[in-house]
């Protein structure tokens, strides 16, 4: 059997004395679209973090196709956040063609003459697939909430990620625009081979895009010392085509005050 | 009763509004003046608009047998001159220095608490200083304006700098880019702007050094010329020159305003301010 993409390995992280994140150990399969839930505070974002490269963990192993982790961004893990991950001063095509500029010119960031046209030509066909090529001339702040998602999409894919990280990109839309954004997601999951993890808020997302659910909480809860246990996942859940229904413990995990006190 | 904080002008009412007070303050000094005239004829303080007219047509037509120049006109050349590199200095080290501090914790750490020192010291404690150190000439003068104006300038960029989104920096490197290419196609396009609004914020300081170094040494330039004739009391040359002064002052700040909107759209776009 082939490595899982990503495994962690009895990672803790610590802030000072705070606990943030203990005892996780999670294999995750190449090509699965795993949604990460639990209450605020439970270390989602951090959990994140970690396999972005933003940060290290304070013990445990992080393992990429079984070799450890490079602690610091790189191209083969695209992200998306909540908000602000566009570029405010490229135009959208811009945006999209910032990972071929920077991929294909070292000193001056910028493609050139023929590889220039070739580039946007790629990024142009990125934006068609998140539906925006009329747009391809907008400032972001001339563009919706939906429409910036799609574009931070579309930015990360075009570098061809292994692995795309999503921190609730969808928390801050409509409903309506949402169910959009669902379609297209998915979508470009199945097309492009993606493994996926996704924090939400939103169980029900959770359950219907992805084909594993992970729940983030504190196992073990100290009333004098709420920050000296960190959170891991406690609940695990495979999901299979009809089996997508959130249980009961999910439902009440989300429903629950932020676990910190 | 609307509540006085939601009561907004509409256009036309905002420039009626603006200019009560310039009306009023012009008023203000003709009956001032003309008060003083009527008691004591040969008054020197308050000069009547007809003096002010002849006394500043006058500085900027009449060639001065002396010099060989006309004064409002080789004053303006020096003093522009002066302004502009300084201004030229501060904000290409600005750019690079507010660019250094605001994007690497390294140099933040190593050179911050020196920026800092820095920018408490007033500059014009320092022009004796430059002045035995660079000698009279013009290069004491230009360096009170970078002393004085390049320490907040570049802590003003720098906080702007290392305000960017981390999201964004995060998002920079996961598509391949390095902490040159952040420099140069992330952290420079978004400063640029936020330059010009330091720039424009630090012209007011910029005039005050300037002046206050003609003052003290110098042979030509507006704040050299205003300070002679202080000596005479002439009043008639001092109002004029500082009303060029000031419509100097605006349209360099117009002209600023007006690059950073032709040139940074996105900067002033629905959203940003
Ligand atoms: N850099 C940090 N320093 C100290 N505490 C932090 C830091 N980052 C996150 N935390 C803490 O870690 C906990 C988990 O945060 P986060 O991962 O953002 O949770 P979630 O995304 O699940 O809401 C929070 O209590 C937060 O205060
Ligand atoms: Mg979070």
């Amino acid at each position: 059997m082939s490595h899982p993409i990503l495994s962690l390995r009895d990672v803790w992280v610590e802030y000072g004395d705070t606990i943030v994140l203990e005892k996780v150990t999670i294999d995750i399969a190449q090509g699965s679209f795993v949604s990460i839930v639990g209450p605020s505070g439970a270390g989602k974002s951090t959990f994140l973090r970690l396999i972005i490269g933003q940060e290290a963990p304070t013990r445990g192993r992080i393992l990429m196709e079984g070799a450890p982790l490079v602690p610091e961004p790189g191209p083969e893990r695209g992200v998306v956040f909540q908000r602000y991950s566009v570029f405010p001063h490229l135009t959208a095509i811009d945006n999209v063609a910032f990972g071929l500029d920077c991929a294909g010119s070292m000193f001056l960031g910028r493609l050139y003459g023929r590889r220039r046209k070739a580039a946007l030509e790629e990024a142009g066909r990125m934006l068609e697939k998140v539906g925006l090529s009329h747009s391809r001339d907008a400032y972001p702040a001339q563009l919706s909430g939906g429409m910036q998602q799609r574009l931070a999409i579309a930015q990360a894919l075009v570098r061809k990620p292994r692995i795309l990280l999503l921190d609730e990109p969808f928390g801050a839309l409509d409903p309506g625009i949402r169910l959009d954004m669902h379609a297209l997601i998915d979508g470009l999951w199945r097309e492009h081979g993606l493994t996926i993890l996704m924090v939400t808020h939103d169980i029900k997302e959770a359950f219907k895009l992805g084909d594993r659910v992970l729940a983030f909480d504190k196992r073990r809860h100290d009333p004098h010392a709420p920050h000296r246990f960190g959170s891991s996942a406690v609940y695990d859940f495979p999901l299979t085509g009809k089996n997508r229904r959130p249980p009961a413990e999910i439902l009440a995990l989300a429903s629950r005050e932020p676990a910190e006190a | 009763m609307r509540r006085l904080v939601n009561i907004r002008p509409g256009p036309g009412s905002r420039v009626f509004l603006g200019a009560i007070p310039l009306v009023l303050a012009a008023l203000g000094y003709l009956v001032a003046s003309a008060t003083r005239q009527a008691a004591n004829p040969a008054d020197k303080v308050l000069p009547p608009l007809d003096a002010l007219w002849a006394a500043g047509g006058r500085m900027a037509t009449q060639v001065d047998p002396i010099t060989g120049a006309v004064p409002l006109v080789a004053d303006t050349v020096a003093s522009l001159a002066r302004l502009g590199l300084g201004l030229g200095i501060s904000t290409g080290s600005t750019l690079v220095l507010g660019l250094l501090l605001g994007l690497l914790p390294v140099v933040r750490a190593a050179l911050g608490p020196l920026v800092a020192a820095i920018a408490v010291i007033p500059p014009i404690a320092v022009l004796p200083v430059l002045f035995i150190v660079l000698g009279l000439g013009e290069t004491a003068k230009v360096a009170l304006i970078v002393i004085g104006i390049t320490p907040f300038m570049v802590r003003d960029l720098s906080s702007q700098v290392s305000a960017i989104p981390e999201e964004q920096r995060v998002k920079a490197q996961t598509l391949g880019a390095s902490t040159w290419q952040i420099a140069l196609r992330l952290a420079l396009p978004q400063a640029m702007p936020k330059l010009l609004k330091g720039l424009r914020l630090s012209l007011g300081p910029a005039w005050v050094f300037l002046i206050a170094a003609e003052a003290i040494a110098s042979d030509v330039g507006l704040g050299y010329r205003i300070f002679l004739v202080r000596r005479y009391l002439a009043m008639d040359v001092i109002l004029p020159y500082v009303a060029w002064i000031s419509l100097l002052a605006v349209v360099m700040d117009q002209a600023l305003a007006w690059i950073s909107r032709r040139f940074f759209p996105w900067d002033h776009a629905k959203g940003a301010e």
